[in-house]
C-alpha cells in the first residue's frame, strides 16, 4: 500500500517566455517510462511478485525445503480453529490501540508544544533523536534498563518507594511495556509529521479566534484539531499500519512469552514460517493480515473524511 | 547532448540487468574446487577453528577452509534460508534439537559411505557421544565435536557466609516431596531484605535481596538448564524410546510432582517469581549482580561465569536422586554437511579431520568446551583449571554414564511452540500442574500427525 498524493502541476513562471508549443503526448511518455522503468521493476521484483506468491502459497503446504503442495483453503480452515492466531490478534490490537493512543496523543501535544513555544531547530532535533537509533538497539536498550533485578529503572523506583515491576515478565505489563518503548521512539518522529500539519494552518484563523476572545483550549479543539484533520488522518493510517508490524521489539525482547503474551501476529507469522517450516499457513496468516490492515486503512480514510479540509 | 532517447534507454536497460545477472550466482562458482565454507554460531571457538582450519590446509594442501561466524540468534534463519536460496555452507556446526528436521527434510548429508570407506573409529569419542548423531532413520549425520553437561554454579562468598562447606554442596540430596537436603542448602541461602535467612524466624519471603536458587526460564519441552537432572533422578524419561520420542510423558505423575516441588520454591520465596525471573537481562547476569547464590547452567557457560567480576564462582555436583544417583542430560555438537554442497570429498575431509584427536587437541587446549574425543579430555581440563576451574562435576556425571540424551526429534520446533507456553503458565500459577496433561496431549498429536 502507497499513500499516493496528487499535487497539482504547478504554472510556469517564466513569464518573459512564450509558453512552449504543445507536444505530441507520446513524446513525453517515452522519457516517463525511462524514469519510471527502475521503480516499476523495484515494486514488481519486490512487492507485487512476493505478494503474488505469498497469496499463492497461502493456499499450500509449504516446508520451505520441499516443494509447495496445493491444498485449497486448508490452511484458511486451520487458522480459524487455531487458538494461537486469535490469541496472536488479540494481542496485536491491544498493543496497537496502545501504541497509536498513546502516540498520537503525545504527538499532538508535543506538536502543539512545538508550535506554541518555541521554533528551535535544536529543539526540533532533539525530538527526533529517537527515531534515529536503530529499533534493536531501542529495544535492547530498554531490556537492560527495565530488568527486574539490576535495571536502572527499577532502582529509581525503589527509591522513590514503589515496589519494582516486572515490566517484560508480566503478562499483563508486556505488552504495554512494548508499546511504550515504541511510543518513545517514535512520537518524535509523528510529533514532526503533525508540527508540518500545523504549519498548513493559516494565521489568519487564528487571530479571528483571538479577535473573537476564545480560549487555548477552545481554539484548539474548535479550530487546530479540525484544520489538522487531514493530516492527523494520513498520519494515523500510516503510523497504524507500522503499529500492526510490530515484529523487531519483541523478537529482540520477549520472543512471544511470558506465556503467550506477547506473541502478536508478525511474530507468530514469523515462527511459523522460519522455525517450525509452516510456510503455507504462515502466508495465509501474511493474507489475513494484509486483508485486515487494507480494511481498517480504507475506513479510517472513509470515516475521517481524509480527501476534504475543513478549510476549503 | 547528442545521445538519443532509444539509446538511453537500452543503456538504462542494460545497466539494470546486468547486477540482476549477476546476482543470480551463488558464489559456489566464484570459489576454488577445494575450498569448503564452514560455519559456526561460538565466537569464542572462532580462533581455535581459525587454527585448526590452517592445520588441516597443511596436512591437504589441495583443501581449504573458509570460515564464517553468525551469532546463535541468526544462524539458524541464515542457514535455513541458504537451504532454500542453495547458498548454504558446505559444513556447518549442529546442535541436535535442530539437526533431526534438517534430516527429515533432506538437507543434510548422511556420512556412513564415508566413515565406513575411512574406517573411522567411533570408539575414541566419549561414550554415547557418536550415536547421538544417528538419526531416527538410522543413518548417521555427523562426528561428535564436543558435549556438554550441567551442574551447579555457585557464589562461594553466599556460601560461607551461610556455614555451608563445599562437601556440603557437593552431597546434596534431593527428592520431590521436602525436596532433600537441597532445599535445605537453597532454604538457608536464600536472604530477606532485613538480612534474615530462609530458616530464621522472621524470614519475610515477600521482601527477598538475595534468592537462593535461580532460574533462566521455565525449561520448555527440554528443561536442560532448569529441571531436566531432577525429572530424571526422579525417574522420569522424556519419551517413549529415547531419544527419538514417539510419545512423550508431560503428564506422568513423576514429572509434574518434581515441577510442584520446583515451583513451590517460588511461593516459598526461594526462587523469584516467573514474571521477576524472565523480567531481566538473563540469569548469568543477577547472578553476577549478586541477586543469586545458586544458579544451574550447563558448562558450555563457563566463559560466561568467568567474566563476572563482582562475584566467585564455583561449581557443585547436581544432588542425588530418588534413583539413588546424579543425573545430568549430556549434549553436544556436531559438524554436519549439507546435502547440496558441490565439494563433498573436502567437506567430510574437513569433517573428518575436525573429529580427529588432532583438531580436538587444537580445541581443547583452549579451554572453552569439553572435547568429544577422550582423550583430548585433559588438556580441556588443565585448561579449565589453570583458569580456575575445577570442572570434576561437569564430568563425573557423564564419566559414570548417568547421562540422558536431549530429546531429539524432527517436530522439536512444533514440540517447543506447545511446551514452552504451556511451562510458562505453570510455572507463573496461571495454569495447574493438571494443565500438563493436556499439553502432553497436544505434543502427542503432534507427534502422531506426523509420524
Amino acid at each position: 500500500m502507497t499513500a499516493v498524493t496528487n499535487a497539482p502541476p504547478e504554472k510556469r513562471s517564466h513569464g518573459d517566455q512564450a509558453p512552449p508549443k504543445p507536444r505530441r503526448r507520446l513524446g513525453d511518455l517515452k522519457v516517463a517510462m525511462v524514469f519510471l522503468i527502475p521503480a516499476t521493476i523495484g515494486f514488481v521484483v519486490f512487492y507485487i511478485w512476493p505478494t503474488l506468491r505469498g497469496a499463492y502459497l497461502s493456499f499450500t503446504e509449504y516446508s520451505l525445503l520441499e516443494a509447495p503442495k496445493f491444498n485449497g483453503l486448508d490452511n484458511y480452515e486451520r487458522m480459524i480453529h487455531d487458538s494461537f492466531f486469535w490469541n496472536a490478534l488479540g494481542v496485536t490490537l491491544e498493543y496497537v490501540a496502545i501504541n497509536i493512543g498513546v502516540q498520537t496523543v503525545l504527538a499532538v501535544a508535543i506538536a502543539m508544544l512545538m508550535y506554541r513555544l518555541t521554533k528551535s531547530i535544536t529543539f526540533r532535533a532533539a525530538i527526533l533523536l529517537p527515531y534515529l537509533v536503530a529499533n534493536v538497539v531501542v529495544a535492547l536498550v530498554w531490556y537492560w534498563m527495565l530488568d527486574f533485578q539490576v535495571g536502572i529503572v527499577n532502582q529509581g523506583l525503589t527509591w522513590i518507594g514503589v515496589d519494582p515491576v516486572a515490566f517484560f515478565g508480566d503478562s499483563h505489563w508486556a505488552i504495554p511495556t512494548v508499546a511504550g518503548i515504541n511510543v518513545w521512539r517514535h512520537m518524535g518522529y509523528t510529533a514532526l509529521l503533525v508540527f508540518a500539519g500545523l504549519q498548513t494552518i493559516p494565521t489568519y484563523v487564528y487571530e479571528a479566534a483571538e479577535v473573537d476572545g476564545a480560549s487555548e483550549l477552545k481554539t484548539f479543539w474548535r479550530i487546530t484539531l479540525p484544520l489538522l484533520r487531514p493530516v492527523l488522518v494520513m498520519v494515523l493510517v500510516v503510523t497504524m499500519i507500522g503499529s500492526f508490524q510490530i515484529f523487531d521489539t519483541i523478537a529482540v525482547t520477549t520472543q512471544g512469552g511470558p506465556i503467550n503474551s506477547t506473541r502478536v501476529i508478525y511474530y507468530y507469522i514469523f515462527e511459523r514460517a522460519f522455525t517450525r517450516f509452516d510456510f503455507g499457513y504462515a502466508s495465509a496468516m501474511a493474507m489475513v493480515l494484509f486483508a485486515i490492515l487494507a480494511i481498517v486503512s480504507l475506513l479510517q480514510l472513509r470515516l475521517l473524511r481524509a480527501k476534504e479540509s475543513d478549510l476549503a | 547532448m547528442n545521445v538519443s532517447r532509444r539509446t538511453l534507454l537500452k543503456a538504462g536497460l542494460a545497466a539494470l540487468a546486468v547486477p540482476s545477472l549477476a546476482a543470480c550466482n551463488n558464489g559456489a562458482a566464484a570459489r576454488g574446487e577445494g575450498e569448503v565454507i564452514y560455519w559456526l554460531w561460538d565466537s569464542a571457538q572462532l580462533p581455535m577453528y581459525t587454527e585448526a582450519a590452517k592445520v588441516f590446509h597443511e596436512q591437504n594442501p589441495q583443501y581449504s577452509v573458509k570460515i564464517e561466524q553468525y551469532g546463535w540468534g541468526d544462524y539458524w534463519s541464515k542457514l535455513v534460508t541458504g537451504f532454500i536460496s542453495e547458498t548454504a555452507p558446505d559444513v556447518f556446526t549442529s546442535h541436535s534439537a535442530k539437526y533431526p528436521l534438517f534430516a527429515d527434510k533432506g538437507q543434510v548429508l548422511a556420512i556412513d559411505d564415508f566413515v565406513a570407506k575411512d574406517n573411522v573409529d567411533l570408539g575414541i569419542y566419549q561414550k554415547g557421544l557418536a550415536d547421538r548423531w544417528v538419526g531416527a532413520d538410522g543413518k548417521r549425520y555427523g562426528l561428535p565435536k564436543d558435549f556438554d553437561s550441567e551442574v551447579y554454579f555457585y557464589n562461594s562468598a553466599f556460601t560461607e557466609a551461610a556455614g555451608i562447606s563445599p562437601e556440603q554442596l557437593n552431597a546434596m540430596t534431593w527428592n520431590p516431596q521436602d525436596g532433600g537436603t537441597f532445599e535445605e542448602v537453597v532454604r538457608r541461602l536464600t536472604v530477606d531484605a532485613k538480612g534474615r535467612r530462609g530458616d530464621q524466624p522472621g524470614f519475610d519471603k515477600n521482601n527477598i535481596k538475595v534468592y537462593g536458587l535461580g532460574y533462566g526460564d521455565a525449561g520448555g519441552a527440554d528443561g536442560q538448564t532448569s529441571w531436566s537432572w531432577y525429572a530424571a533422578s526422579n525417574g522420569w524419561k522424556y519419551s517413549e524410546g529415547e531419544p527419538w520420542g514417539t510419545k512423550f510423558f508431560y503428564g506422568d505423575p513423576k514429572f509434574t510432582d518434581t515441577i510442584g516441588w520446583w515451583r513451590g520454591l517460588i511461593t516459598k520465596g526461594y526462587m523469584p517469581t516467573y514474571a521477576q525471573a524472565k523480567s531481566g537481562v538473563d540469569i548469568t547476569t543477577s547472578f553476577g549482580a549478586g541477586k543469586y547464590a545458586i544458579t544451574p547452567n550447563g558448562s558450555w557457560m563457563l566463559g560466561t561465569y568467568q567474566t563476572l567480576k563482582g562475584v566467585q564462582t564455583k561449581l557443585a555436583r547436581l544432588p542425588i536422586g530418588p534413583i539413588g544417583k546424579r543425573m545430568s542430560m549430556m549434549n553436544g555438537l556436531a559438524d554436519t554437511i549439507w546435502a547440496g554442497t558441490t565439494r563433498r570429498e573436502a567437506s567430510w575431509a574437513w569433517v573428518k579431520f575436525l573429529g580427529s584427536q588432532t583438531a580436538q587437541d587444537i580445541v581443547a587446549k583452549a579451554g572453552v568446551v569439553f572435547p568429544a574425543v577422550s582423550a583430548s579430555l585433559p588438556a580441556a581440563k588443565a585448561k579449565f583449571a589453570a583458569n580456575g576451574w575445577d570442572v570434576t562435576p561437569f564430568l563425573e556425571t557423564v564419566e559414570a554414564g548417568d547421562v540422558f540424551p536431549y530429546p531429539a526429534n524432527p517436530n522439536a520446533a512444533d514440540v517447543s511452540a506447545v511446551m514452552t507456553p504451556a511451562m510458562d503458565a505453570v510455572l507463573s500459577f496461571d495454569s495447574p500442574l493438571s494443565s500438563l496433561a493436556k499439553a502432553n496431549d497436544d505434543v502427542n498429536k503432534i507427534l502422531a500427525a506426523n509420524a
